[in-house]
C-alpha cells in the first residue's frame, strides 16, 4: 500500500498495528508507520480523519489506543517520552492571562531549560510583554508554538501550526520547521492546506483513519501525474 | 516529586492573578464586606457577633478559595492547556501542588485581612490565641483549595462547576454547628457531620472565642482540617486523568 521500509532502529515514532476507537467508534485503523528525526513529516488529510488522534496517541493523551506506539523507544506518556516531548494542540493553548514570555517562561520552567531565542525564532520579541489575551488568532498561535519549542525537544508534534495564518508567516514557519529538523529534532506537522506538502521531506496522507500513502512529495506528484499538490491528494483521497 | 516545577507552577498561577486584579479584591474585600455585615445585623446583640463571627471566618475562605481554584484548573481542561502540561514532565500531584500553594498564599493573605478587620475595629471578641485562629483559617483555605481542584475533575463545564458549590460546601455549612449545635442533631445527622471538615473547622473556631486555653484542642481541629486537604489533594490528583477521550 504505502511502499515505505519496515521498522528500523532510527525511528523516532513508531506504530505497530494501532487501532484507536473514541465513543465506540475506530477512528484509526489498524495503523502502520514510522518517521524519522531530522526530517519534516508532514501528516495530511481531510478534517476528521484522524490526524489529532495520531498526534495525540503519540502525546501519550489519548484513551483507547490498541496496538503499539514507540516514541523516541519509550512509552507515550512515560516520564522519559515527556522530557522529550514539543506538543503544540490544535487550538492555541497557552494562559490568555498571561504576557507572551511569562507563558514561555513558565513552560521552559517545567521542561528545565532557557528561554534561549525561542520568540526571535517565531518573530514575536516585540510582543514579549504584551498579554496574550490582546494578541490576533495567528500571534496567539505562535505563541503557542514556541511553548512547544522552548527547551529544544528531540520530537515535535505540531497540530496544524499553520492554520489561519498569511502566506508570508507561512513561508517562514515552514522554513523554521525545516532548521529546526536541520538541527536533529523529529517534526511531525499536521495540516489540511495540501498545497503546504511541498515544504516536508515525507508526506503520511490519512483517509478516514487509515494511512492511503506515505512517501516524498515529489513521489506523490510521479504516482499522481500531477505537479498540483491539491490535484494529486484529491487523485489519491477519492475513492476510485 | 521537583521542588522547581511545581514552584514554577505556583509562580505562574500567582501571575496569572497578579494580571486580575479585580478578582483578587473581590476575593480580599467580599469577607470583610460580609463580616461588617453580621456585626451590623448584630448590632444589639454582640454576643451572637461573637458566637457566629468567629466561624464565618473559617466558612469564607473555604468558599471563595474553593470558587476559584474549581474554575481556575476547569479553565485549563476547556482551553487545552491542561492537556498540553500533561505531556510535559510536570506531574499531576506537582501541578496540584503548585495551585494549592499559591491559592493557599492568597488565602492566608485574605484571612490576615479579614480577621484584622473583625478582631479589631469590628470588636469581635476572641478568648484563645489569635495566630491560632488565622492558622486555622488559612488551614480551611487549603482544603477549599484541595476540594475545588478535586470537583473540577468531575466537570467538564463552567456551569457543572459551579453546581458543586451547592452540593459539597452548602452541606456542609447547614451541618457544621453553625445553626444548630452538632450535639443537638439526630444522630445519624452528627455522625455524617463528625465526617465533614468544616465542622472541626468551626469547633475550632468556637473552642478559639469561648475558652483561655483552648490551644490543644483548636491543634487537634487544624491538623484534622489539613489531613483532609491533604486527602483531597491527593485524591485530586489521582482523578486527573492523562488519557481522555
Amino acid at each position: 500500500m504505502t511502499g515505505r521500509p519496515g521498522p528500523s532502529p532510527g525511528d523516532a515514532v513508531r506504530f505497530e498495528r494501532v487501532t484507536v476507537e473514541r465513543g465506540g467508534r475506530a477512528v484509526l485503523h489498524d495503523v502502520d508507520t514510522a518517521f524519522a528525526a531530522g526530517r519534516v513529516t508532514g501528516l495530511f488529510g481531510p478534517s476528521g480523519s484522524g490526524k489529532s488522534t495520531l498526534i495525540r496517541s503519540i502525546a501519550g493523551v489519548q484513551s483507547g489506543v490498541r496496538g503499539t506506539v514507540t516514541v523516541l523507544g519509550q512509552r507515550p506518556g512515560s516520564m522519559a517520552a515527556r522530557r522529550e516531548l514539543g506538543y503544540m494542540t490544535q487550538s492555541p493553548s497557552v494562559y490568555e492571562d498571561l504576557t507572551v514570555a511569562e507563558n514561555v517562561r513558565y513552560f521552559a520552567a517545567i521542561r528545565g531549560g532557557e528561554i534561549g531565542d525561542v520568540l526571535e525564532r517565531v518573530q514575536l520579541s516585540s510582543y514579549a510583554n504584551q498579554l496574550v489575551r490582546n494578541l490576533s488568532g495567528g500571534q496567539r498561535a505562535r505563541v503557542s508554538l514556541a511553548a512547544a519549542l522552548v527547551g529544544g525537544p528531540r520530537l515535535l508534534l505540531l497540530d496544524e501550526p499553520t492554520v489561519g495564518l498569511d502566506p508570508l508567516l507561512r513561508r517562514d514557519l515552514w522554513r523554521l520547521f525545516g532548521e529546526l529538523a536541520a538541527e536533529g529534532s523529529a517534526l511531525l506537522v499536521s495540516s489540511h492546506v495540501l498545497d503546504e506538502a511541498r515544504h516536508c521531506d515525507e508526506v503520511i496522507l490519512l483517509r478516514d483513519g487509515r494511512i492511503v500513502a506515505q512517501l516524498s512529495p515529489a513521489e506523490l506528484s510521479v504516482r499522481t501525474g500531477t505537479e498540483d499538490l491539491d490535484e494529486a491528494f484529491i487523485r489519491l483521497i477519492e475513492p476510485r | 516529586m521537583s521542588q522547581a516545577r511545581t514552584l514554577a507552577t505556583a509562580r505562574r498561577v500567582l501571575l496569572q492573578l497578579r494580571h486580575d486584579p479585580r478578582t483578587v479584591a473581590l476575593m480580599l474585600l467580599v469577607p470583610c464586606v460580609l463580616e461588617t455585615l453580621l456585626r451590623l445585623i448584630y448590632a444589639h446583640h454582640r454576643a451572637a457577633f461573637d458566637q457566629a463571627g468567629a466561624p464565618l471566618l473559617a466558612f469564607f475562605p473555604l468558599t471563595t478559595v474553593f470558587l476559584v481554584t474549581s474554575i481556575a484548573l476547569l479553565r485549563e481542561r476547556v482551553t487545552g492547556t491542561l492537556e498540553r502540561l500533561l505531556t510535559s514532565p510536570l506531574g499531576r500531584l506537582e501541578l496540584l501542588l503548585g495551585y494549592a500553594l499559591s491559592f493557599g498564599l492568597l488565602a492566608a493573605v485574605q484571612a490576615i485581612v479579614v480577621c484584622a478587620l473583625t478582631l479589631g475595629p469590628l470588636g469581635l471578641r476572641v478568648q484563645g490565641p489569635v495566630a491560632l485562629l488565622v492558622v486555622l483559617a488559612v488551614c480551611v483555605a487549603l482544603l477549599g483549595t484541595g476540594l475545588g481542584l478535586l470537583a473540577s475533575a468531575f466537570a467538564s463545564t463552567e456551569f457543572q462547576v459551579v453546581q458543586f458549590f451547592p452540593l459539597i460546601i452548602l452541606p456542609q455549612l447547614l451541618l457544621c454547628g453553625l445553626l444548630v449545635a452538632r450535639e443537638r442533631m439526630p444522630s445519624v445527622l452528627h455522625a455524617i457531620s463528625d465526617a465533614l471538615p468544616l465542622s472541626y473547622a468551626v469547633d475550632g473556631m468556637h473552642q478559639l472565642s469561648r475558652q483561655v486555653g483552648a490551644g490543644g484542642a483548636v491543634s487537634a481541629d487544624i491538623a484534622i482540617v489539613l489531613a483532609f486537604a491533604v486527602g483531597a489533594l491527593v485524591l485530586g490528583a489521582a482523578t486527573l486523568r492523562r488519557q481522555t477521550d
